[in-house]
């Protein structure tokens, strides 16, 4: 079994000056308060969920990849996407953020831990029992006599189909439960990460002299209060719903479905934003430092990070086009969808004015940035399409939105957390990552990633909608779904690649030493692994870039500000 | 790597920043707020579209007394923050027990009042939409003030045993915040359920 040492590897690395009973160091880990811990604890985590919501997709492409297919029957069909997409959202893309979040800014701003250690320990492990009870349901849900079940509601469980009625057993309650818990914790971890950026950042480090990636996360920690708070609320309705007879979304007692779905997608739609400035924050730290350019347009960064903050507030219902909004709403939500792409597009200038005249090393953390920059490019670009109310009504629910948000969620944020891992796992473990089996991930992963992706957008095109069980010959999507599930092979052998990558560098790799890549922030100038307390005395910093003033004293970037 | 810190170690002056519990509690508030405001669309999105009675009209009395006593609480436990902030434990204390007496009051008159809402009107959350969304958005407030009269009875046995003293100060002033959001959250409810949705 790969996954779980792939998370005891990383985690279990007490120090080797004294022997500890095996048990002692469970113990430690379950008890830190630690915030590179933490961290830790949330990246294994959702690593390992990375794995399971990994398989599930690949069930999905082994069953669609030829028509009239019964590998599975439809009701496993249903349950593996709606288990897909759950965990992919909230118990991998939101945990792995958090992981990296926790890790990275006390030490980014020279802080000795996060502002409420406990409060940051309660948040991660509310949020795992959320992933565990979420899981639980396969034999929880009433599904022990040798049936077994799921939630097979989908991601966003549209009503009135989670009703009682419609849904018994409970498969439902538990993806309820699971996900409730899991905004709990998200609002905890958020709370802690802003009050850690707010209140403790080290001596000199201005607002505008902080790194863009706490910058970064502020703004995305500020939209976990207000998006997760209707999702919360709108998870206690159809609990009340489902457990006391109330009505929100019942339609026969003149509750409205249509509710549902505002509230989900009020949610929803910020949450894709939360999901992706993290890895914008990733890319702003790995860009500059591999073409040994300072970050071009950091104001404009900031500015444009807010914005989309703000405006991602205000386009939810463009997920709803084919509900029908009648003309002001319809015109609303495409130009609020479309003014989006500004500030994005300002982001993407900035980057690639970044690049422009570097100096450029082909790393494997910048060859996954230099991707995730064209990818994100194109998942834009079909954004800006579906925005448009007409083109939506035709492929709203397609394959062709499937294959757009996929484009955002791994061709951006996957990406940009793979290349988040190569840049700093040499500080978490000490170690670096073997650059050859870097390269082998990346390529076959971008192999697979197009084979599977670029391809799912023509059957869109061409009418097949999402979540369908199966499809008849005559179609015409069989030859399009065959090359989607050929390029899954070529992610599953990537993915393996990594995980033996993360194995055996751990054990053999080469010693990182502080500062490998010769970076310019405060996470570099302590050891690697970083000692308990981070910084044996508090820095004081006078510049965006506090190591590249230390290297040279006779240009300090402080001379510039 | 000490050698950065040599380099990095002059100090530049003052350096103050925000207080933690303060921009915690706020972070917790506004993502609470958000909370309620879904719960309060709800309610007036559902406003009228019940199929069968009872309707609010018929059988929603407007609560004075809970209301003018949350709403004092508010000044009690301000007082109670400054009388500790001047090291006057023994104030505080009487601050602290008034505050808790108010807020009890207004509890036994949601208690009472939904007492004869079941018993007298037959109206639960079963009802209709007006039942669902009544008990869902007064219940959920009244948990807020379940958990707040919590920590402030907490607050006051401390104070009760000798415990409390000016040092606390700061840690009673954040519960406040809480305790005054609470009573906003209040004033909304009251004007959206007792007013406009009569
Ligand atoms: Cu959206």
């Amino acid at each position: 079994m790969m996954p779980p040492q792939t998370a005891g590897a990383m985690t279990f690395d007490s120090p080797p000056s004294h022997p500890k009973l095996w048990l002692d160091a469970v113990n430690e880990w379950f008890t830190t308060v630690d915030h590179k811990r933490i961290g830790m604890l949330y990246i294994g985590y959702a690593l390992v969920f990375l794995l399971i919501a990994g398989l599930e997709a690949a069930v999905m492409r082994i069953q669609l990849a030829v028509p009239n297919n019964h590998f599975v029957s439809p009701q496993v069909f249903n349950r593996m996407f709606t288990m897909h997409g759950t965990t992919m959202v909230f118990f991998v893309g939101m945990p792995i953020l958090f992981g990296f979040g926790n890790y990275l800014i006390p030490l980014m701003i020279g802080a000795r831990d996060m502002a409420f250690p406990r409060l940051n320990a309660f948040s991660f492990w509310i949020s795992a029992f959320g992933g565990l009870l979420l899981y639980f349901s396969f034999i929880g849900g009433d599904g022990l006599y040798g049936a077994g079940t799921a939630p097979d509601v989908g991601w966003f469980a549209y009503a009135p189909l989670t009703a009682k009625l419609f849904s018994p057993g409970h498969s439902t309650d538990y993806w309820i439960l699971g996900v409730f818990l899991s905004g709990i914790g998200s609002v905890g971890t958020a709370l802690n990460i802003v009050t850690t950026i707010v209140c403790m950042r080290c001596k000199g480090m201005t607002m505008a002299r902080m790194p863009l990636l706490p910058w970064l996360y502020l703004v995305t920690s500020a939209m976990v209060f207000i998006a997760i708070g209707p999702l919360t609320a709108a998870q206690m309705m159809l609990g009340f719903d489902r457990f006391l007879g109330a009505h929100f979304f019942d339609v026969q007692a003149g509750g409205s479905a249509v509710l549902w779905m505002h509230f989900f997608w009020i949610f929803g739609h910020p949450e894709v934003y939360i999901l992706v400035l993290p890895a914008f924050a990733f890319a702003n730290e790995i860009i500059p430092v591999f073409s040994r350019k300072p970050i071009f347009g950091y104001s404009a960064m900031v500015g444009a990070t807010v914005l989309i903050g703000f405006i991602s507030l205000g386009v939810w219902a463009h997920h709803m086009f084919t509900v029908g909004l009648g003309p002001a709403g319809n015109t609303f939500f495409t130009l609020a969808t479309m003014i989006i792409s500004v500030p994005t597009g300002i982001k993407i200038f900035n980057w690639l004015a970044t690049l422009w005249g570097g100096k450029i090393r082909f790393a494997t953390p910048m060859i996954f940035s230099i991707a995730f920059l064209f990818q994100f490019l194109i998942a834009g670009l079909t954004g800006i399409m579906l925005s448009a109310a007409p083109f939506d009504w035709q492929l709203g629910n397609s394959y062709f939105v499937v294959a757009h948000f996929h484009f955002v969620l791994v061709g951006a944020i996957l990406y940009m957390i793979f290349a988040a891992f190569y840049y700093w796992f040499p500080k978490m473990s000490g170690k670096m990552l073997s650059e050859t089996l870097g390269k082998w991930h990346f390529w076959l992963f971008t192999i697979g990633f197009h084979l599977t992706f670029d391809f799912m957008h023509i059957p869109g095109l061409m009418g097949m909608p999402r979540r369908i069980y199966t499809y008849e010959a005559d179609r015409g999507w069989a030859v399009w779904n065959m090359i989607e599930s050929i390029g899954m092979i070529f992610q599953a052998a990537a993915i393996l690649i990594f995980v033996w990558n993360v194995v055996r560098s751990y054990r053999h790799g080469e010693e990182a030493g502080p500062d490998p890549w010769d970076a310019w922030t405060l996470e570099w100038s302590t050891a690697s692994p970083p000692p308990h307390y981070n910084f044996a005395e508090e820095p004081v910093v006078h510049s965006r870039r506090p190591l590249w003033d230390l290297k040279h004293p006779q240009a300090p970037d402080s001379d510039y500000e | 790597m000490s050698a950065h810190t040599a380099v990095l170690t002059q100090s530049t002056g003052e350096w103050q920043l925000p207080d933690k519990g303060k921009v915690g509690m706020i972070c917790l508030i506004v993502a609470e707020a958000a909370i309620f405001i879904i719960f309060v669309l709800a309610y007036i999105f559902y406003l009228g579209k019940s199929l069968s009675g009872p309707t609010p009209a018929e059988v929603l009395k407007l609560p004075v007394l809970g209301t003018v006593c949350l709403l004092s609480s508010s000044l009690t436990v301000h007082f109670a923050v400054t009388a500790l902030e001047r090291n006057a434990a023994r104030l505080s204390a009487l601050w602290l027990a008034l505050t808790v007496l108010l807020g009890g009051i207004f509890l036994a008159g949601t208690a009472v009042e939904w007492h004869e809402l079941i018993y007298k009107y037959g109206l639960t959350i079963r009802t209709n939409l007006f039942g669902t969304t009544f008990y869902s958005l007064v219940g959920l407030h009244a948990s807020h003030v379940i958990v707040g009269l919590g920590m402030l009875g907490l607050a006051l046995l401390f104070a009760v045993a000798g415990k409390l003293n000016g040092s606390h100060a700061h840690r009673l002033n954040v519960l406040s915040y809480y305790w005054h959001f609470v009573d906003a959250v209040w004033v909304v409810v009251f004007i959206v359920v007792y007013g406009l949705g009569r």
